[in-house]
């Protein structure tokens, strides 16, 4: 769908949730076949950006474009995969039948859903009730669900929270072999040290976005030596602006905290 | 919306039903239990033949209500909501779906009940048996389908659950039930008018009372007319894009 264009297209966008403003007017672009990290501490409005993008938030001004359509256009449902932060899959349900429904939903094949098994390797588990499983199993099942019908935009929120090294390393080559084939993957992580696995990153806190970049060009421009470092030089440059020229000061900026402890 | 799509969203939500053995348990047997008291209570009373029927169609409108909402609200809760909005699933398929599956278990619920209070309790119905049954399966879609459409007001457990009441009991006041309709005072009679549960009522003590099946087209038509508006209504209540 759209091939000359890149896969997606945000411009102005603003989303006031609750009086407060969640995104103030950011605008970005991801291009095709590339992994893009969507990085930022909890609450900088990472998941209303990609609900935005997914095209199921409300929001209140400002364009977005996926594939060439406006986001959350019908034709966007089938080659749009989308995983939430909670793994949205029914905990009552056995994996294999949560997949079959999601599969016909999207009028994929049964061979279809014996592939994403294999792919999140979850094969031997799929007569497992998804209650009984732990929250890594689960949101690998909720990422099966997300890879059903091939679809060329992939969108995920914290797709890596609460999984074991081992894992987390398998689900990044499995980005990357989805990439390799030509499949775009937007991903949000709080965790800094996932940058070096990103083709591009986007900074977000606060609801604004601080930098559109690759990796190397970001620790070149900050001058820092990893994400993290580059990260905190950025908040303290930008507030070092906004109050004219005051001495920086750098609030303790965790990007370590996990998401889960504040559910 | 498309029957394939449709046929699968029910068969998914019977798949959920099959794993709940307590929840087919208590819709199967609850409903078997209080008629039981009721025809224990009034033993040697034609009360069970007059008022049997009525209550056999009263459970399936409060169980199926509560039953769909809930199941409605953990649809939105847990995010399962969001992913299928995000996918080409109709906003009909999914409230359709629904009412199927709860259509389907209703159905058993009523064959259960009807066999259970004629065989063992000996009612005595009336009129026709199988219009019984059409009246419970009907009463039991209007259920769903209103449940359906409250859960799109309800943000919490809490309020869903107070929901039934809310939409139900009004309605169990003026459908004919605590007085006649006809000694009602004018204004309710006109609101007992156009509210569902009304018809569902006069249906069914139509046919406690022997009326033939060509009698009752009308009752049996406003309520399928109900459950078709709810069920519009529902899907409508559904967003794509939430706040």
């Amino acid at each position: 769908m759209g091939n000359n264009v890149s896969a997606v297209e945000v411009r102005g966008l603003r989303v006031v949730r609750g009086g407060t403003e969640a995104l103030r007017g950011v605008s970005l672009t991801v291009p095709r076949h590339e992994i893009v990290g969507l990085l930022g501490p909890s609450g900088s409005g990472k998941t209303t950006l990609l609900r935005s993008i997914v095209g199921v938030q409300q929001t209140t001004a400002g364009e977005v474009t996926v594939l060439g359509r406006p986001a959350g256009h019908p034709e966007l449902r089938r080659v749009v995969g989308y995983t939430t932060q909670a793994a949205s899959v029914y905990a009552d349900l056995t994996v294999g039948e949560n997949l079959r429904y999601f599969a016909a939903v999207l009028r994929a094949g049964r061979e279809d859903v014996e592939r994403v098994l294999e792919a999140v390797d979850m094969t031997a588990l799929a007569r497992r009730t998804v209650g009984e499983l732990s929250g890594g199993q689960r949101s690998r099942v909720s990422l099966a669900a997300a890879l059903l019908g091939r679809p060329e935009l992939l969108v995920l929120d914290e797709p890596t929270v609460g999984l074991d090294p081992v894992l987390r390393r398998e689900l990044w080559e499995l980005f990357a072999g989805l990439r390799d084939e030509g499949v775009t993957i937007l991903v949000s992580s709080h965790v800094m040290d996932e940058a070096a696995r990103c083709d591009r990153l986007l900074l977000l806190r606060e609801g604004e976005l601080l930098a559109d970049a690759t990796l190397p060009e970001l620790l070149e421009r900050t001058g820092a030596r990893d994400a993290e470092e580059a990260f905190l030089e950025l908040v303290a440059s930008r507030e070092l602006a906004a109050s004219g020229g005051g001495s920086p000061t750098a609030e303790p900026c965790s990007t370590e905290t996990s998401e889960e402890e504040q559910r | 919306m498309s029957p394939h799509l449709t046929l699968a969203t029910a068969t998914r939500v019977l798949h959920q039903l099959r794993h709940d053995h307590r929840t087919i348990g208590l819709v199967i047997a609850l409903p078997c239990v209080v008629l039981g008291l009721i025809a224990w209570i009034f033993d040697g009373t034609p009360v069970l033949d007059t008022l049997g029927p009525v209550y056999v169609g009263m459970f399936p409108v409060v169980v199926m209500f509560l039953v769909t909402s809930v199941a409605t609200l953990r649809e939105r809760t847990s995010g399962t909501l969001e992913r299928l909005m995000s996918l080409p699933l109709g906003k009909g398929d999914f409230v359709t779906g629904y009412a199927l599956a709860f259509g389907l278990l209703a159905v058993v619920q009523a064959l259960v009940l009807v066999a259970f209070t004629v065989g063992v309790c000996g009612m005595d119905v009336a009129g026709e048996l199988w219009l019984l049954i059409v009246c419970a399966v009907l009463s039991a879609l209007l259920g769903s389908a209103l449940g359906l459409g409250a859960s799109a007001l309800a943000r919490t457990e809490f309020q869903a659950v107070q929901l039934m009441p809310a939409t139900l009991f009004p309605q169990l006041v003026l459908c004919g039930l605590v007085l006649p309709r006809a000694q009602l005072p004018e204004v309710l009679e006109a609101i007992s008018r156009v509210l569902p549960l009304t018809y569902v009522v006069d249906a069914l003590a139509g046919v406690a009372a022997g009326t033939p099946a060509s009698e009752l087209g009308s009752e049996i038509l406003l309520v399928a007319g109900f459950i078709v508006l709810a069920v519009v209504g529902g899907s409508l209540t559904l967003r794509r894009r939430t706040p």
